[in-house]
């Protein structure tokens, strides 16, 4: 039993001298957890910002040039006149998101109480400002339209308010979201990078054969694959949290740091075993290269990171329960925004020991076999 | 064989005039101020012990190198300018050391010489004149369409040889062609060469070798030591300077004092066994398939407790297979295996704490130096912590490797390797050594003390040796030899014994009668080697009188073998494809903007009719599902937190009342606000719905007062009326596909070649950095057309999403794209050396700026900082502009020629990056 602790920990340690040893995966490791993260993170626009929006003023009063005025950075762009037949080219070249006509005698139209119409043109390839662009021009059109109504003296007043709190992120600032969904996708995909390639570059160079006529088992060489990758992998991760996320980002947490590690490495024994298993199936790099692909992108578009899970169809819902990355954006959100604890995070730390251990034994089961066909 | 002429060097010119030439790797100095001139038509062999600079020296002759301090004028120019290089690349050959380094393993032996003669420009017929009277002249003829993966080991060098001497050299350079090859292909490889140089007698051809028997052979010697020539001479000569009655004698007269050092004649003292039936190994009709072949046929043996077995036989006879079954590392089909008596297991730890295991290749790690090797397998071996540093000590000693334990083996030349693999096999004291070809690539001095190490092992410890090897003077020093062929032990007996029952002078000659006779293939062809080549004259049209910036052919060519490569390996070309429509699959429908199925609750405080009626509103559109009712705010805060509800609806008390007497009641919104876009979609939804009740209440209840809208607004959702997701994201998931997988396949390929050893060949022929990567790229390009195909129709299938504009012009696009994407690949692949590298760059590089900064979800124009600004250059984002608009938009290429001539201006700057940045010479 302790030699077994310490094969692990020499294997383990050879890892390691092996990584320090390339100062270009080092280099490229450092980039992604600092600079890779601060340039997703503010890249994300703040809500909808800078919407290329035009108007097509044909009543030119001052009812209609408030209107335009309304709309200002950081939100929308400001907004181009344009005449009408210039708005369907305009839209076809994908210049504008938005375009806003204002009918002619609009304003005598609004004071004669005739509810004249304005019409809005969306961009509708553009999903995500389409929908919110809509709803905050609606907005701003029905705030201008409401005070020139009250300074009009007009009767017009709503009958009740709606008061929306947003919480855990009351600006909804988009830098504290994409900042977390890039670290988990950084981690995902570098956990699987490192112990998958290493594995099948141990195999192509034959030493993966060599440590198995020597008095170590292959579950000593996979664990020792997982804990120094492993940690690896959580030094970048405390870094980038401590001194990106929160330091330089200024990203609030309001959950526990050490709760959240504890589940990175829960998702790190998941991801690395998932790395040794695939690994197992490539036969050659190349191969392992497309697996790598066709599980990655999946699993960083659909794991609920960028686009909401309970919108997406049922089958793939379920499908995307048995990827780690999906347990980990569920705790990494509740843990990082919500302050969740342990009684409402447990199941998918539980989930992640599940997925982790059998994929684990997976590989164990075919270690043997595979070091036999490479090919 | 040319009769060694005088050592007069003045007969012509200098083939290689070298004057104080210096390299070092690091901190080692590899050659040490080396000046030398190599007399032209000569066999010249350059030989010393391992790690003296051999090998650079003739990486440098070849160009493969770049040069560092001296001056070195190869066929009459400097190797240090490039038209030089150029120019006298097609005239020298040059094979690298190991075991077929420069061949590709997938590719048959046609398809190699095919490479290669197409490299040289030779045209069709000239090909196939040159392929056939090669392959015949040796024996290769009856094994073209095997792949050369699948040749043994003195077959692949002789086709290395073929491929080396397809474009009639003017010199030959040949890095230790014969180490790890059988006496009988080593015999078969030198008459070859004596053929060539018959033929073609003004070629000059220079071999570093470790065989003291062929060094006899050579016309002139060149003698290195520690990065510096120790003398010059024919054989004659040195003999006569030193001595000495043989080659390897006088070697080691040559070296310093210090060196020779304890080196004495090895004796081998008699076997003394007590015990007949104290049985170490044993093997009984041990069989071993692979398919339909037969690796190992029935071969069964009893090894005695420190015996020294030998096993004999050509590469690929199933030495290495007996052995890994031998050591659990396979199973065998049939038959069994025992150690000290109990059966061989994979999984008993004891019986491998006893082994010592040394593979044929360098089985190391390359990322640990020398010490901390023998440190890791130390350890592993469970040696006491307190002893592990004497021992290594003692290891480093006794296989002379204290100078370089600091170093790392991957800037080791092979025999210091071998010895370093030793080390590692023998440091916890086994009872069992297996040993693979140890002294193969291993210079005289340290093969001798090597078996002085085994020959102490086994008589003084008792351990038993099971040992292959190619040379005959230590087959002899072994207490039994088996010999093996194509599978089948042919005769197992003391070596004396042996060659008295073949009646031979000496082993060689009994081993390879018995593997004569065991043959039926005739070895070469020997009518076919005579006639000269009736086209000589065809030869002032060689390669080299072709412009050399970019050559079609060569282009041509590298593009071919690329596409063969990819054909070999179809399980690599079927998960591109169907992994591209997969994902198109699962990303097409799974990544969905249409915000639905949100979770709600509501906190109603009033509990009228009229709240009740406002709950219900919310809960009966299709955005929202509604959870049971809140109880208070503690559950509103625990709820929210565990992600149970995204979103909260208060009702204050007297909501119903308040809103009866138009006193504008306040309805409490809380929104999870974790996924900014989540909460922006429901706040658009919240405010519409809350809109629409009012409108509909105040219409219904003129008393209350309200007037409706001054103006109403009225949204058209173009392009995609229904606001859908799929119309939006099945035009935008094709370029994302078809950046990363092209870019990861493309990169792959050409580091690949470089980790695996073939990128020489890039480095010693006329390949241009343009051609060659190019000529990769071609492959590729076609591929992911293909797959473009494939993902239209499926688009328009599947999808159910039309292409309302111009195909062709998408068409276009996609091509200039994909020529982009591969394109990225091979400029990720220029700087990085290692695959596992490459495919993290390449990943970095394509999925990131791909998936976030091309407009996929969040257009450009709304990104900011480095985002934007890679978002503006990166290909996707003009990709992205052209597939939807002519997917959802009906454009045609009129509308779309800006992002296309982007697109098109891509092409050059990331070619042109990318073969800038790839290095022609290694340094």
């Amino acid at each position: 039993m302790l030699q077994k602790i310490k094969n692990i920990f020499f294997l383990g340690l050879k890892e390691l001298w092996g990584l320090l040893r390339d100062p270009l995966m080092m280099g490229l490791i450092l980039y992604t957890f600092t600079v890779g993260i601060y340039i997703a993170a503010t890249a994300a626009p703040d809500s909808i910002s800078n919407a290329a929006i035009a108007i097509v003023d044909e009543d030119d009063s001052p009812l209609s040039r408030r209107i335009g005025d309304a709309f200002f950075p950081p939100m929308f762009l400001r907004p181009e006149r344009i005449s009408l037949p210039e708005v369907d080219p305009a839209m076809d070249r994908g210049d504008y998101t938005f375009v806003l006509v204002i009918p002619p005698d609009f304003q005598r139209d609004v004071l004669a109480e005739r509810q004249p119409e304005i019409q809005v043109n969306v961009d509708a390839t553009r999903m995500s400002q389409a929908f919110t662009g809509n709803g905050y021009i609606q907005q701003i059109v029905m705030d201008e339209m409401a005070s020139f109504a009250n300074s009009s003296n007009l009767t017009s007043y709503l009958p009740a308010n709606i008061v929306i709190r947003n919480r855990f992120n009351p600006n909804l600032t988009r830098t504290w979201f994409g900042a977390v969904v890039e670290l988990i996708n950084n981690v995902t995909m570098l956990a699987i990078i490192l112990t998958g390639a290493a594995l099948i570059r141990e195999r192509e160079h034959g030493t993966l054969e060599h440590l198995l006529v020597m008095p170590v088992t292959p579950f000593e060489i996979m664990v020792s694959k997982v804990w120094s990758m492993g940690l690896v992998v959580m030094i970048a991760v405390a870094i980038s949290l401590s001194f990106i996320i929160r330091g330089l980002l200024q990203v609030p947490v309001e959950g526990s740091v050490m709760l959240f590690m504890m589940g990175t490495a829960l998702h790190l024994f998941a991801s690395t075993s998932m790395g040794i298993f695939l690994a197992s199936t490539a036969r050659n790099m190349p191969q392992f290269g497309i697996l790598l692909l066709l599980v990655l992108l999946p699993m960083q578009m659909l794991s609920g990171g960028m686009t909401p899970r309970e919108s997406m169809p049922e089958g793939i819902q379920w499908v995307m329960q048995l990827a780690p990355t999906t347990h980990f954006v569920e705790f990494s959100q509740a843990i990082l925004y919500r302050g969740a604890g342990l009684n409402v995070v447990w199941l998918p730390f539980l989930l992640l020991a599940v997925i982790g251990t059998v994929l684990f034994l997976i590989s164990l089961s075919r270690f043997r076999r595979s070091v036999a066909q490479i090919s | 064989m040319t009769t060694p002429q005088t050592g007069n060097i003045q007969s012509g010119d200098p083939i290689v005039h070298a004057a104080d030439i210096s390299l070092r790797y690091g901190k080692t100095l590899a050659l040490n101020k080396v000046s030398l001139d190599i007399p032209p038509r000569r066999m010249v062999g350059l030989i010393g012990p391992d790690g003296v600079g051999k090998s650079s020296l003739l990486s440098l002759v070849t160009g493969a190198h770049a040069m560092q301090d001296g001056t070195l004028i190869v066929l009459g120019g400097d190797m240090r300018s490039k038209a030089h290089r150029t120019k006298v690349c097609p005239r020298i050959a040059y094979m690298p050391q190991g075991l077929g380094k420069n061949l590709y393993f997938t590719l048959t032996v046609e398809e190699n010489l095919q490479f290669f003669a197409r490299l040289f420009g030779h045209n069709a017929s000239e090909r196939r004149r040159r392929i056939d009277r090669l392959t015949k002249s040796t024996g290769l003829f009856p094994f073209l369409n095997r792949p050369a993966g699948k040749l043994s080991g003195g077959m692949k060098q002789k086709l290395g040889l073929c491929c080396a001497l397809i474009h009639d050299p003017d010199l030959l350079v040949l890095d230790e062609p014969t180490t790890g090859v059988d006496p009988l292909a080593r015999r078969q490889f030198w008459e070859l060469i004596d053929n060539v140089r018959a033929e073609q007698p003004q070629m000059g051809v220079v071999v570093a070798t470790a065989y003291m028997d062929e060094a006899q052979r050579f016309d002139w010697l060149i003698a290195m030591d520690d990065g510096k020539i120790l003398d010059t001479g024919t054989p004659a000569q040195l003999l006569e300077k030193t001595g000495s009655s043989t080659l390897e004698a006088a070697f080691i007269r040559l070296l310093p004092e210090a060196k020779r050092a304890g080196h004495k004649d090895i004796v081998v003292p008699p076997l003394t066994q007590e015990d007949e039936n104290d049985i170490a190994i044993e093997a009984k009709g041990l069989t071993r398939r692979f398919g339909s072949f037969t690796a190992v046929d029935n071969v069964s043996f009893r090894i005695r407790r420190g015996e020294i077995f030998g096993f004999l036989g050509s590469n690929g006879c199933g030495k290495t297979t007996t052995m890994k079954m031998l050591t659990g590392l396979l199973p065998p089909s049939d038959g069994e295996a025992w150690l000290f008596g109990k059966s061989v297991d994979a999984n008993d730890i004891k019986v491998r704490q006893q082994l010592g295991y040394m593979t044929q290749a360098f089985s190391l790690y390359t990322e640990l130096n020398v010490r901390q090797n023998l440190q890791l397998y130390a350890r592993l071996f469970r040696i006491p912590e307190s002893e592990i540093g004497t021992r290594i000590d003692e290891m480093l000693k006794r296989f002379d490797l204290t100078g370089v334990a600091g170093e790392y083996p991957g800037s080791l030349p092979l025999g210091i390797k071998q010895r370093l693999s030793l080390a590692a096999a023998v440091i916890h004291g086994p009872q069992i050594l297996i040993l693979d070809e140890p002294t193969s690539g291993v210079d005289p001095v340290a093969r001798d003390s090597f078996w002085e190490l085994i020959i102490e092992l086994s008589r003084r410890d008792k351990v038993t040796i099971f040992i292959t090897t190619h040379f005959m003077n230590e087959a002899e020093r072994c207490d039994r030899i088996s010999m093996m062929h194509a599978g089948k032990s042919l005769a197992c007996d003391t070596p004396a014994a042996l060659v008295k029952e073949r009646g031979t002078e000496t082993l060689e000659e009994a081993f390879i009668d018995y593997l004569v006779e065991a043959d039926p293939l005739p070895p070469p062809d020997p009518v076919q080697i005579a006639p000269p080549p009736p086209a000589t004259e065809e030869k002032p049209a060689k390669s080299w009188h072709f412009p050399s910036i970019f050559n079609f052919q060569r282009w041509y060519s590298c593009c071919w073998r690329e596409n063969l490569e990819l054909l070999r390996d179809p399980i690599r070309a079927t998960l591109a494809l169907f992994g591209s429509m997969l994902l198109m699959l699962v990303m097409g429908f799974g990544i969905s903007m249409d915000v639905e199925d949100l979770t709600f609750a509501v906190l109603d405080r009033d509990q009228t009719v009229l709240s009740q009626n406002y709950a219900l509103n919310i809960s009966g559109s299709r955005y929202f599902i509604e959870k049971p009712p809140l109880l208070d705010y503690d559950d509103l805060d625990l709820r929210m937190r565990s992600g149970d509800i995204s979103m909260a609806v208060e009702l204050p008390p007297g909501f119903g009342r308040m809103l009866e007497q138009g006193l504008s009641p306040d309805i409490g919104i809380w929104i999870d606000g974790a996924m900014p876009m989540r909460a922006e979609t429901i706040q658009g939804y919240v405010q519409g719905m809350h809109s629409k009740w009012l409108i509909e209440k105040v219409s219904q209840r003129t008393d209350w007062g309200g007037t409706i809208m001054p103006a109403n607004l009225e949204t058209r959702f173009r392009y995609n009326p229904d606001v859908k997701s799929l119309p939006a994201m099945v035009p935008a998931v094709i370029p994302i596909l078809l950046m990363m997988i092209p870019a990861v396949l493309a990169a792959l390929a050409v580091v690949r070649e470089k980790e695996m050893g073939s990128i020489i060949n890039l480095y010693v022929t006329p390949l241009s950095r343009a051609e060659f990567l190019l000529g990769k790229q071609m492959p590729y390009v076609l591929f992911s057309s293909f797959s473009v195909l494939l993902l239209l129709v499926m688009a328009v299938t599947v999808f159910d999403v039309p292409i309302k504009g111009s195909v062709l012009t998408l068409l276009l696009a996609l091509l200039l794209y994909c020529i982009v994407s591969t394109g990225i690949g091979l400029l990720a692949s220029s700087v990085t050396n290692s695959q596992i590298a490459v495919m993290f760059l390449t990943m970095i590089g394509t999925m990131l700026p791909a998936t976030q900064f091309c407009g996929l979800i969040n257009p450009v124009t709304t990104l900011e900082g480095v985002g934007r600004f890679i978002g503006n250059i990166y290909p996707t984002t003009h990709m992205l502009l052209v597939s939807r608009g002519v997917f959802n938009k009906a454009l045609h290429f009129a509308d779309l020629y800006g992002p296309i001539i982007s697109l098109a201006i891509t092409v050059p700057i990331v070619l042109g990056l990318g073969i800038i940045l790839q290095k022609k010479q290694a340094s």
